[in-house]
């Protein structure tokens, strides 16, 4: 069924098969298996729909799950805020009247998309998975080709279970080497973005390979392909292997039985083949990599735990350096400052980036018999779905960061995007397991410091950023 | 969708690099379940003092750019959210036409589907545009899509590319969606042949 002939790459395998047609001038017709629909990206596509009188064509490949603007306080008594509450039974009236499941705000099954996806088998190796948030980029960690789309496009997947789609370009990033104690997928992820800037990998879909990423649990490399976006590419996905097929094994949508062993012989064969050609090829060495955090407004503007401050008046183009500079002037620091000699304020936790169990024992394995730095204003902690918040307290991790001092929230994407209440004030400076620092991401002129749970774990009982290698 | 063919106006320039979406429209205004309106939240963070006034200093503010139709931006436009609502905030403040060195994917393809041309130039390119974009009101911009050119103020033209079925579309003001739909019996058949994958 392959219109490429010769080696292919995972993406062009992928690609290739769900081609449903392809325009002489290489504009394809791509087939979508798996569409995830949140309440903010998604009420103009249906009333769009409803316009034009059509209907959703697949409903049963379609979840909708409401997380971006939820409190995440107790929400047994509805949501206060009133444009929220609308969107949000928006979304509830959507799903009902165009036959879609949908997971409320009370449903344990209910969290941030892209932690849903996996969780419920939803995402599968070899499938392609769209949804209107640019963080679909997760879902590649199984081997499955899934990106961002906005609200048309939304349209266009719940009309006609299709997207107009070009094929992107082939990058290859490698990582080779293992990384030391305590750094990890997050500080592979804002090193790679570092490396190849926020545009490197623009026109591209990412597959990362090497010794340090088959290393990564699931969590890890879902952590990994979740910012390829922040890199610019799109998608970005890793080759389904035996730690994929054991992370998806009796999920509620997972295929059962027979349907699962065949499901398993065809997964295997997703990998790029040897001779593949890739227009791009990055390598980097996770065995001498730090912990990293970002100092700027873009996940491009990303340092050693052990640097400091850059001086943006050593770069070149004339443009580059107003913003760097304005980046810095935002975020209240000045050039040659230490960065383990910055105060913070808050420390937030969570999101689709790092808001999964593996995450949670990681802050929870730091702060046992802890308390949170008495400078800080406060810490909080968001599970990223309800069955991450029911694991954690089946293994006490709550009681463990409620005894530090930590907040412990009901499941959504919180203050990641700050849609909702909890959100920085102006010039509160967090430490933040989120993916985005850009200017008022997190709350109006706040400021956001990227980094791991662990170098969060570890600034959250000090009050500063410390090289989280450095602890016993 | 209205179709784009030529446009004329007065540039605006916005020289900053990475100008993500989160700054186009920042996340209170997405809490919206319509596509119109959304012009006064355009670059709201930068537009407005804290106090809700006009900040005299930011481009669009400017006596000569309040009109501008087109924006000349640093390098990687668009990065970021996915969400729809910025090129709806461009287009309803009244920008049918953005030009940078480059434009992150998803803002790319969204640009496309609300009628706004965005235009990819050279670096050398970008900096001629962005000194006409600065002389104000006494420089116009010619934008002609059918030839893809771009004519300045003092004549000189530049040719830019674009991708022939959306320049299709966007000259036309197609509706994807039609377009698709047109395709059924191929989906139908695709839909078919999935049939012998039992789990997907």
């Amino acid at each position: 069924m392959t219109a490429t002939k010769g080696p292919q790459t995972l993406y062009d395998k992928i690609f290739d098969d769900h081609v449903v047609d392809r325009q002489d001038d290489g504009t394809c017709l791509l087939y979508i298996d798996r569409h995830l629909v949140h309440e903010v990206t998604s009420p103009q596509a249906f009333e769009g729909l409803r316009m034009t009188g059509r209907k959703v064509r697949s409903p049963e490949k379609t979840l909708a799950v409401v997380d971006h603007n939820i409190p995440t306080t107790d929400r047994t008594k509805g949501i206060a805020e009133e444009e929220s509450r609308i969107q949000v039974e928006a979304l509830a009236k959507n799903a009902r009247d165009f036959g879609v499941e949908y997971f409320n705000e009370l449903d344990k099954r209910q969290g941030i998309v892209h932690i849903v996806g996996p969780e419920q088998g939803f995402t599968l190796p070899g499938t392609t998975i769209v949804c209107g948030d640019s963080h679909t980029s997760t879902h590649g960690a199984f081997g499955a080709l899934a990106h961002g789309i906005g609200t048309s496009e939304v349209e266009h997947v719940l009309a006609t279970q299709t997207l107009i789609q070009k094929k992107a370009m082939n990058m290859l990033v490698q990582v080779d080497g293992t990384p030391a104690p305590g750094v990890g997928a997050k500080d592979i992820t804002l090193a790679i973005i570092g490396e190849i800037g926020t545009a490197g990998g623009t026109g591209s879909v990412i597959e990362y390979a090497g010794e340090a990423i088959r290393g990564l649990t699931m969590e890890g490399r879902m952590t990994v392909c979740n910012m390829s976006i922040e890199g610019g590419a799109r998608a970005g996905m890793v080759a389904p292997d035996e730690k994929a097929f054991s992370y998806l094994k009796g999920r509620p949508k997972a295929p059962q039985g027979a349907a699962w062993d065949a499901a398993v012989r065809y997964w295997e064969t997703l990998r790029t083949d040897e001779g593949a050609h890739f227009d791009r090829i990055v390598r980097l060495d996770a065995a001498n990599l730090p912990p990293i955090v970002s100092w700027g407004t873009s996940p491009e503007d990303v340092i050693s735990v052990t640097g400091a401050v850059p001086d943006p008046e050593l770069i070149v183009d004339e443009v580059k350096r107003a913003s760097k500079k304005r980046a810095l002037e935002y975020m209240g620091l000045t050039a040659g400052t230490k960065i383990t000699d910055i105060p913070l304020d808050v420390i937030w936790i969570g999101s689709c980036t790092n808001g999964r169990i593996e995450d949670l024992r990681t802050v929870a394995k730091i702060v046992e018999g802890k308390k949170l730095h008495e400078s800080l204003d406060y810490g909080m902690i968001v599970p990223g779905s309800g069955l991450v918040k029911e694991q954690a307290e089946a293994e006490g991790l709550d009681k463990i960061f409620i005894a530090a001092g930590f907040e412990w929230r009901e499941p959504g994407c919180s203050m990641c995007l700050g849609m909702n209440p909890d959100q920085l004030k102006p010039g509160q400076r967090a430490a933040s397991t989120s993916n985005r620092n850009f200017e008022g991401r997190q709350g109006y002129r706040g400021r956001t410091h990227l980094v791991s749970p662990a170098m969060a774990a570890a600034a959250a009982l000090t009050g500063r950023f410390v090289d989280v290698r450095t602890l016993g | 969708m209205q179709p784009f063919t030529t446009l004329t106006s007065t540039p605006a320039p916005m020289k900053v690099v990475n100008v993500d979406t989160d700054m186009i429209i920042p996340k209170q205004y997405l809490k919206t379940i319509k596509r119109t309106g959304l012009g006064t939240a355009l670059f709201s963070e930068m537009r407005y003092k804290d106090d809700g006034s006009e900040n005299p200093d930011f481009v669009l503010n400017q006596p000569a750019y309040r009109k501008a139709e087109i924006l000349v931006a640093g390098d990687n436009f668009g990065c970021g959210s996915s969400r729809e609502h910025a090129p709806w905030a461009l287009l309803d403040f009244g920008i049918r036409c953005v030009i940078s060195t480059s434009f992150a994917d998803i803002f790319y393809n969204n640009c496309f589907k609300n009628g706004i041309l965005p235009i990819k130039v050279t670096p050398q390119q970008l900096d001629m545009l962005f000194d006409d974009a600065e002389r104000g009101s006494n420089a116009t911009l010619t934008i002609d899509l059918a030839n893809q050119t771009i004519k300045g103020p003092d004549g000189g033209e530049i040719t830019f590319e674009i991708d022939p079925f959306r320049k299709h579309c966007l000259l036309n003001g197609l509706d994807d969606i039609g377009l698709t739909m047109e395709k059924g019996t191929k989906i139908d058949a695709y839909e078919e042949k999935l049939k012998q994958r039992a789990w997907a």
